[in-house]
């Protein structure tokens, strides 16, 4: 069977400009940098990664939000990429987004009525009753109460906000939906709903989820598989399970060694790997391995070349000093999650 | 002990919509003490933000109106009464704020170096080009080490986490008595959440800042606070030391939100969640706010007024059977 | 295990919700909470009210070109309530006129103004890139023109109609107004909710007309109240040039412009038709900041 969403070599870069009436370009900020990944139809993928790495930039480009720098987006064989503007803006019917600053991102001026009244209407034909029984509907999916319909975004919480975002995104029915931290500002018991909800989509109506998140305990529980990503790259792919609890590659140890546990005493005293060294910017890179720079394990070698994204039987991963790395570690590895 | 840092007293704040008075904060108390960090978790929309909104008076004024209480600030100051002028003085220097939604408070036309500098060059007599050094110095141990060209940047060019740290690094820079942080790390990914939680504890540890920390990640509550408040429905449902809090619940709201924790579970199942909507905020509520869900909800608790009370040492719930002695909810 | 997501029940499906209300219901709700504004709109609404009605008064009284010979200059009395001026015509009935005038040249010009305006600048500015700067070249070109030079060949063309005033005027008016939205419009489309939009698969069109546009109207609105006066001492300005309202006709601006050259003599001339000019412009500047809070939701007064 051929995926449902193909990513070839998708790369994104912002250019920078200085000077007020002579703008010119000093440099680029490579925020994706040759990305490849495929999903089937109705699978959840997880991404994970480094504040600034690039999961954002990645999940628009796809969506086409901002027009990638080069490389092809496939969707169901479709390649969005070529698609001239008109044929694009009705093809978004089947892809939508879920912004990850969901007050930035709803009209002021709009009630949250007008909001997903709009989003029905911008595809589909109907009347004003339907629509409002499938609004009052979709409000009800993400657990609001109907009296929220008159109400501007500014009247509403943090969560209550981001609710009303996954409610748009989801009315239109997408067959993809690129999730950016859907969950990160509701409180556990909301947040299970809506991983509910959107797992549920995906088993029952083929919904193919991005799932963007720094949870790694909710990315381990919604997703198939994971990638992570390290400065516009991705530098781990594999099953979920497989990834948060045996991970290969240094920077996703670390990650995975970070994730807060709840339970105050185990919490403050367990051992993290913790990073040294800056985090690079993304404008100008380190030669070879973007992580050498803070990499526990690096040696020279790992500036020299920049490491495939290699297959480890049960993961892929980029960098080449895995086998060495597991040798060393033998037994007593951390364990998270 | 000596007095608090900040001492809330039957705090009610309301807003008067078209929709009629929603009341989002219902008569509070609560204290800080100094260089102590108090986590405030609950419901989405159970009046955290506003509650801490409110004590610096940032609330949009009408439709939002504090109804009553009083929040004494270093034993003298009433930061609900003072004057604009006297509560400049503190507000931003000796109280700063994160806020939760980063676009909010970062205003999309200016340039960010010109914002972190800015609460240095109102308050402090510092000079730009010092400012700026500082600014750059703050943006680094925030993680932006490329602070020299992202100053020039404006806010939409940043990524989600990364205004975020600009405005955790505007809340530091002035080095306050009491920073309110709501939701500080939603946006950032665990390693920079870790190196920003262990910035503001090496600060408490040199300055002895106190913090008031809203969160839902009950990993990082239970890893970084001392004391923990829940809230549920505009109400503080349950109090205590954190270990308490998470070992011996003893709110059925709070055992509840325990067990919606993700890592805990068994993936592939679907999550616990608590069945139900929250109480609408609009109009009183009778008896115990969280009764119509809760599973050990009887018929005095959606009647009977409900207070929080001290159940055990230390150990404050609102739950009406447990003050009865009548549940036991340890697992 | 059923789902635990509730689905709303149908009770709540049913139950009768207001009908959603529109940005502008809302608007006017809280509009007629501001007092100052509402003062404003009532005072404009008189003026005009009275300035319409002119010929009706005039017909009962005096023409506004009816000269009383016997009682030029005459301080405000009994028979000329607010005087006559140096050829002896009433000054009540000429400054109602000379309203009509004022505010009809005023907000014609100004609607003119805005439309194209609005519509230039949001095009330029929405779709950017080459086309914006051709656009916004055009605009360069007009402005160095002299506009004097502009309206007489207007005028020289088209005839010394009253109509071809205030198209005239609002012709060169646009251009600021293009150049304000074109700015707003640059930074609104960088706004996330625009992307949002853009992503949710809407046509531009609608982008523009439902996301855009009412997030500009503040601006819009206080430019067109500032607008309003700045456009009537123009039209003053082009009738002393002789290309503007042609005697007797006049207008609050000519008004004003002879009660200056009057005014030790009979400041009376100078300071009615200063004071209706004024509270008009007062009346629009409080009602343009009443609409502007009004029609933003998140306004709040500290
Ligand atoms: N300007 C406003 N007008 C009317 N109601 C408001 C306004 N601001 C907040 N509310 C209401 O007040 C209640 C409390 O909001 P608050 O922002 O404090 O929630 P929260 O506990 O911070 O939730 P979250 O975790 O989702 O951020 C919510 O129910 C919200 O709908
Ligand atoms: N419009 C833009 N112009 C210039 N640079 C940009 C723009 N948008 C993003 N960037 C840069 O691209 C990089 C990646 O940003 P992105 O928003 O994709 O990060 P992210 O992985 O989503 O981070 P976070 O987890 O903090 O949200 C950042 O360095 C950011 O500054
Ligand atoms: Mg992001
Ligand atoms: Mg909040």
């Amino acid at each position: 069977m051929n995926p449902f969403l193909q990513i070839r070599e998708l790369k994104t870069h912002f250019p920078i400009s200085k000077g007020i009436i002579f703008q010119r370009e000093v440099g680029k900020v490579k925020a994706v940098d040759g990305v490849n990944l495929e999903l089937q139809q109705g699978e959840i993928l997880g991404l994970v990664g480094e504040s600034g790495c690039g999961k954002s930039t990645l999940g628009r480009s796809i969506l086409h939000i901002i027009r990638p720098t080069s490389g092809q987006v496939l969707l169901d064989g479709v390649n969005l990429t070529l698609l001239e503007p008109e044929a694009l803006r009705s093809a978004r019917k089947d892809f939508q987004m879920i912004f990850q600053d969901p007050y930035a991102t709803l009209n002021p001026r709009m009630t949250v009525y007008d909001t997903l009244a709009e989003a029905f209407r911008a595809h589909f034909k109907v009347k004003g009753n339907a629509i409002k029984a499938e609004v009052v509907q979709l409000l009800g999916k993400v657990g609001l109460p109907a009296s929220a319909l008159n109400k501007y975004p500014h009247e509403f919480s943090g969560g209550q906000r981001q609710r009303i975002a996954i409610a748009r995104a989801l009315a239109v029915k997408p067959k993809l939906i690129v999730a950016d931290e859907p969950v990160s500002a509701l409180d556990v018991s909301v947040q299970a709903q809506i991983i509910n909800l959107l797992a549920k989509l995906c088993r029952e109506l083929g919904l193919t989820l991005i799932f963007i998140s720094h949870d790694l305990s909710v990315v381990k529980h919604i997703a198939d598989r994971v990638a992570v990503m390290y400065l516009g790259k991705i530098v781990e792919l594999g099953p979920a399970v497989t990834v948060v609890e045996r991970p290969l590659m240094p920077y996703t140890k670390a990650l995975v060694s970070a994730v807060p546990i709840p339970d105050p005493v185990l919490e403050k005293s367990r051992k993290r790997m913790l990073l040294t060294g800056d985090p690079p910017s993304p404008i100008n890179p380190p030669s070879g391995c973007p992580f050498r720079t803070r990499c526990p394990y690096a040696i020279e070698k790992c500036a020299q070349v920049v490491p495939p994204l290699e297959d480890f039987g049960t993961q892929f991963a980029a960098c080449i000093r895995i086998r060495e790395i597991q040798g060393l570690e033998s037994v007593g590895s951390s364990r998270a999650g | 002990m000596a007095t608090p840092l900040l001492q809330v007293d039957d705090l009610a704040v309301s807003f008067h919509t078209r929709n009629g008075i929603v009341r989002a904060v219902r008569n509070i108390s609560f204290q800080v003490n100094r260089g102590e960090t108090l986590g405030i978790v609950g419901e989405s929309g159970s009046g955290k933000s506003v509650c801490c909104y409110s004590l610096l008076r940032l609330l949009p004024m009408p439709p939002g109106r504090i109804e009553s209480g009083k929040a004494i600030f270093d034993g003298s100051m009433d930061l609900l009464s003072a004057s604009i002028r006297d509560l400049n003085k503190v507000r931003g220097k000796r109280i700063s704020m994160i806020f939760q939604d980063p676009m909010t408070s970062l205003n999309p036309y200016l340039k960010v170096g010109q914002q972190i500098m800015e609460p240095l060059l109102i308050h402090g007599s510092t000079t730009k080009a010092a400012a700026r050094a500082q600014a750059i110095e703050m943006l680094k141990s925030v993680g932006i080490h490329d602070g020299e060209q992202r100053m020039e940047a404006y806010p939409h060019q940043f990524s989600g986490g990364m205004r975020q740290r600009v405005m955790i690094a505007m809340a530091l820079i002035t080095k306050p008595d009491l920073l309110i942080a709501d939701e500080p790390t939603t946006a950032l990914d665990v390693t920079v959440q870790a190196q920003i939680l262990e910035l503001i504890k090496k600060m408490q540890g040199e300055l002895g800042t106190a913090v008031i920390f809203i969160s839902h990640d009950m990993g990082v509550v239970a890893g970084f606070c001392d004391r923990v408040n829940v809230m549920y429905a505009g109400k503080i449902v349950e109090s205590a030391g954190t270990q308490k809090i998470f070992e011996e619940p003893q709110h059925p709201y709070n055992k509840a939100l325990q067990k919606s924790i993700p890592s805990l579970q068994q993936k592939g199942k679907e999550l616990f969640t608590i069945e139900g909507l929250p109480p609408d905020l609009a109009g009183d509520l009778r008896g115990c706010p969280f009764a119509p869900r809760c599973a050990y909800a009887v018929d005095y608790c959606r009647r009977d007024p409900v207070e929080l009370l001290e159940t055990r040492p230390g150990h404050y719930s609102a739950c009406l059977r447990v003050q009865r002695k009548e549940i036991t909810l340890q697992s | 295990m059923e789902s635990t997501l509730k689905e709303q029940p149908a009770s709540e499906t049913q139950v009768d919700i207001r009908p959603p209300s529109s940005l502008w219901r809302d608007a006017w709700i809280r509009l007629s909470k501001n007092k100052m504004a509402l003062m404003g709109l009532w005072f404009l609404i008189l003026l005009i009210l009275f300035a319409l009605s002119a010929p009706i008064i005039a017909s009962r009284t005096y023409a506004y070109d009816k000269q009383d010979l016997s009682m030029t200059s005459a301080p405000p009395s009994g028979r000329h309530w607010l005087g006559t001026d140096v050829l002896g015509r009433d000054l009540a009935i000429r400054i109602l006129y000379g309203a009509q005038v004022s505010l009809a040249v005023g907000l014609a010009a100004t609607i003119v103004a805005i439309t194209i305006g609005v519509l230039y600048g949001s095009i330029a500015g929405f779709i950017g890139g080459k086309l914006d700067s051709m656009m916004m070249r055009f605009v360069d070109i007009m402005y160095s023109l002299p506009f004097t030079i502009f309206v007489i060949l207007l005028m020289v063309f088209y005839g010394r109609k009253f109509v071809n005033l205030f198209l005239a005027i609002g012709a060169v008016e646009w251009l600021t107004m293009a150049r304000v939205v074109r700015g707003q419009m640059l930074s609104l489309k960088r706004q996330e909710f625009v992307e949002a939009a853009f992503a949710l698969g809407l046509r531009r069109r609608r982008i523009i007309l439902r996301h855009i546009i009412p997030n500009m109207l503040g601006i819009i609105i206080i430019y067109a109240t500032l607008s309003v006066p700045s456009i009537m001492l123009l039209e003053a300005f082009l009738s002393f040039l002789g290309l503007g309202i042609q005697p007797p006709m006049c207008s609050l601006g000519v008004l004003i412009e002879e009660g200056a050259r009057n005014m030790e003599e009979s400041p009376w001339m100078l300071v009615f038709p200063a004071a209706v000019f004024s509270l008009t412009l007062f009346s629009l500047n409080f009602l343009g900041d009443g609409l502007r809070d009004a029609l933003d939701p998140r306004a709040s007064k500290d």
